[in-house]
């Protein structure tokens, strides 16, 4: 059970304290309700950009990183497609540190040119390290595209090509942070070794006096049913031929996403999953083959995907992966299957728990959602989950015409 | 409203008194020792096997790592998928890790599981069988990973700088190769396997919030494992006479891989702990030079990074970034000008207060929970190290000063020190 208090301050920003005396740091996570999905098609990346200038001084401050350090914090920051999120982490002592400059990048960036200019370059060399460089490392662009034809879950977080990121205007920053950069737009997190009351006051204090922005509403263009299979193919210097194949599945609040989260397990989770079992083991068709899903707050996907052994036909392995599909949607899950996935979520929880910093990423997550108090039912709602819930569910989620699959082969050797 | 421009008062981290909680320690009937640390907030724990069973102990490549990765593929009683379905029942995690001096088996579970567990693992360790079909499905799927990451161009110069370093023929600079995967029989699996885990060599480290009376438990179950000392081989270390490197992965690549690096000593070295203090000005934190002037002033890379390699015997100091291919040229170029400055000139006094508070602010951040706790007790045991190592860090990160500093920098960070490799 994780206790919190919340409260809200006058220009809307929200505040949670979780308070831990046994840890001898203190972490400030603040949430923006902003990520890759609320960018323009023609201007992707932006976010993640923007999340770098945070890092390039603000309006009372010159450098941010210099004071935290000094002060024996430390802070890093990540962007999604659905947000972006910033955390410090700081003996308790030095706690009004993190106030102060967090605080101050929420009144106001210093929107410095020179700063744009080299987080550009910065930016355009993860995109490569990450993306351009590696085998393999263009198939999510691929397989977005393919899944959407609406929402922008239909491009990656880094951004859909590099020039709309060499492209970015100082005006672009600005326009960017007034409108989502606001405290109504955000919640904190104060977790650790720290009391709600003095919380309210270095709030009250360091943030109070941030004007609100205009209130911000998300009208994002909807993905429709799909209604017919898509399937591309792709071929690149690898050298194995990949299998991908995602289904569409419900939103993050949905009943839906705890019984598809709970079927990743079944067929993907480990050694002792049904696609490991079967067919990297007994068929020996697959190198190695996961199943996971995007755990994204609109409707996301459920994707099956696996390199093959060499010779393999890439068909025959897909044929494969449906007979297990068919199984799952056939046959109801035996009992101890579905407490063995259960048993795991708990210890997982546990596990993710034992870390100051993901209860406090964990609460302002759920408060995103609408409530932190979900990070203590989240448990229920798996032991809710029935076998017939999976059956169910399996048959709605896993049908041809709702999937889109991406044949990404090696290209042949020349003779 | 408050005056934003002014800092808020804070405290020096460096002053804080900071303290490693000391672990219990047991002995089982055998010998093995035990290295316990009881806390945390939830009824969790983790349990590490560590044998003496690394590359250094292995008579031919992969022996090692092969030996390891089968340990749970099978026992004379349980197939690979009834030993998966056991503890994914109880919603453990079963991993097991080679490295160069030891491989381990862990454990992760709730703790009110461990009962279950515990005589599982024990089969692991004594009555594994290492099938031969087992073994041909593990070895084909290395090879074909092998044959991905090759295609890495950092997977590639990470190899071969410590070739450069150490030489091919030593565990440290040892790596995998087709032919290698192909020489190796069930027979080499099953003498490593006798030789190292049913009679070598075991340490455990356990942490999390123990149930009672856990070093009965742990003695009913590992008390009478064998426990024989495994004798070292000795290893020569055969660096590369040429310093710089440049290889073509692939033509078409964007960036290079660039990794700068120098033999350097191990822990027990006197010099070891102000060059950790000098690695962090010089590469070492988001604040170092190597990213300032790199990253934030020229944006060549997403990032640059020096660290001390770990390694118990012949140890490095390697640099490490992804640049854009077009400035990797420019990037060791600034890399080596840093070098300069930082032996031509003291470190000022802001900037020494700043990475020593950074230091332990960032050590009190880490110390959070046993698995954290423990994990730092392992790396001073397994280096051999006396156990007032950690407050010996301590002190030399107070205590340091920026002539100490220079002086290492002018021991230490010479450019013609260093082997150059640029993998595009």
């Amino acid at each position: 059970m994780i206790r919190f208090d919340r409260f809200t301050l006058a220009n809307g920003l929200r505040v949670i304290v979780h308070q831990d005396t046994a840890t001898p740091t203190v972490v400030m996570n603040i949430l923006y309700d902003v990520g890759a999905r609320d960018e323009a098609p023609e201007q992707t990346g932006f976010a993640h950009l923007f999340e770098h200038l945070m890092f390039g001084g603000s309006i009372n401050i010159p450098e941010y990183d210099e004071p935290l350090q000094l002060a024996g914090g430390e802070n890093n920051a990540y962007t999604t497609n659905d947000l972006t999120n910033y955390y410090i982490q700081i003996p308790k002592e030095n706690v009004e540190t993190a106030f102060w400059l967090e605080s101050d990048r929420m009144l106001s960036l210093a929107f410095n040119e020179k700063s744009l200019e080299v987080q550009r370059k910065v930016v355009c060399e993860e995109f490569k390290e990450h993306y351009l460089e590696k085998p393999y490392g263009d198939a999510w662009f691929k397989l977005r595209e393919l899944a959407y034809k609406n929402h922008p879950y239909r491009w990656m977080t880094i951004g859909k090509e590099l020039a709309h990121i060499e492209h970015a205007q100082l005006q672009d920053v600005k326009d960017f942070f007034f409108k989502h950069y606001r405290p109504n737009n955000a919640v904190m997190v104060v977790a650790g070794n720290i009391t709600p009351e003095v919380v309210k006051a270095l709030a009250e204090k360091w943030f109070g006096d941030i004007p609100a922005g205009a209130p911000k509403t998300r009208q994002l263009p909807a993905e429709l049913p799909q209604t017919e299979a898509r399937k591309e193919t792709a071929t690149a210097d690898v050298p194995l031929d990949a299998f991908y194949k995602c289904w569409h599945i419900g939103d993050r609040l949905s009943p839906e996403y705890y019984i598809a989260d709970l079927l990743t397990d079944i067929l993907g989770g480990g050694e002792s999953s049904r696609l490991f079992e079967s067919l990297v083991k007994e068929l020996q068709l697959f190198v190695n083959i996961q199943c996971y899903h995007m755990g994204s707050i609109d409707p996301g996907i459920i994707c099956i995907e696996g390199k093959l052994v060499k010779g393999v036909d890439i068909k025959e392995a897909e044929a494969a992966v449906e007979k297990i599909l068919q199984q799952v949607k056939e046959q109801p899950i035996p009992e101890a299957e579905l407490q063995k996935v259960k048993n795991k979520t708990e210890s997982m929880m546990a596990f993710e728990d034992m870390s100051l910093l993901n209860r406090a990423n964990s609460l302002a997550f759920y408060e995103l959602l609408g409530d932190a108090g979900m990070m203590n039912t989240e448990l229920d709602r798996y032991s809710a989950v029935t076998i017939n819930d999976l059956q169910e569910t399996a048959q709605k989620i896993f049908r041809e015409e709702n999937s889109s699959t991406l044949y990404y082969h090696a290209k042949k050797e020349a003779l | 409203m408050p005056d934003r421009t002014v800092v808020p008062p804070f405290v020096d981290a460096v002053n804080f008194h900071l303290q490693l909680q000391p672990y219990q320690k047991y002995t089982l009937r055998n010998g093995v020792t035990v290295y316990a640390i009881d806390a945390g907030t939830e009824d969790v724990l983790q349990i590490e096997w560590v044998f003496d069973a690394g590359n250094w102990q292995e008579q031919k490549n992969l022996q090692a790592a092969v030996t390891n990765h089968l340990l749970k593929n099978g026992t004379g009683s349980k197939s690979a998928y009834e030993i998966n379905e056991y503890f994914d029942y109880y919603g453990a995690y079963l991993n097991r890790n080679c490295y160069a001096e030891t491989a381990t088996i862990s454990l992760h579970c709730l703790t009110k599981h461990i009962k279950e567990l515990l005589p599982a693992v024990k089969e692991i360790i004594a009555e594994s069988t290492l099938p031969q079909k087992e073994m041909e499905i593990a070895v084909q799927n290395m090879k074909q990973k092998l044959d991905v990451n090759l295609k890495k161009s950092s997977f590639v110069a990470g190899r071969l700088i410590d070739v450069y370093l150490f030489g091919e023929d030593h565990p440290y600079g040892r790596f995998s190769r087709h032919e290698d995967f192909d020489l190796l029989t069930r027979a080499d699996l099953l003498a490593f396997y006798e030789a190292f885990y049913r009679n070598g060599s075991l340490k455990i480290f356990i942490a999390g919030r123990l149930p009672e009376q856990i070093d009965q438990l742990l003695d009913q179950h590992f008390g009478d494992l064998p426990n024989n000392v495994v004798k070292n081989q000795e290893f020569g270390i055969h660096p590369a006479t040429r310093k710089k490197h440049t290889v073509i992965n692939d033509e078409k690549n964007n960036q290079g891989s660039v990794r700068i690096a120098r033999p350097f000593f191990n822990r027990h070295h006197p010099d070891f702990l102000k060059c950790q203090v000098l690695n962090i000005v010089f590469g070492g934190y988001f604040g170092s030079r190597l990213m300032t002037n790199i990253r934030e002033e020229k944006g060549y890379t997403y990032g640059i990074h020096s660290y001390l390699l770990n390694n118990r015997y012949d140890n490095g100091w390697m640099i490490s970034t992804e640049a854009g291919r077009e400035v990797s040229a420019a990037a060791i170029e600034e890399v080596y000008k840093e070098m300069t400055l930082l032996r031509e000139e003291p470190v000022d006094a802001d900037e020494l207060l700043l990475v020593k508070n950074f230091m332990m602010g960032s050590i009190l951040g880490d110390l959070d929970g046993p698995f954290h706790i423990i994990g730092r007790w392992k790396n001073i045991i397994l280096n051999g190290l006396n156990d007032d190592f950690f407050e010996r860090s301590i002190q030399n990160i107070k205590t340091v000063t920026a002539a100490d500093l220079q002086e290492m920098a002018n021991k230490y960070l010479h450019p013609e020190a260093f082997y150059e490799l640029t993998v595009v």
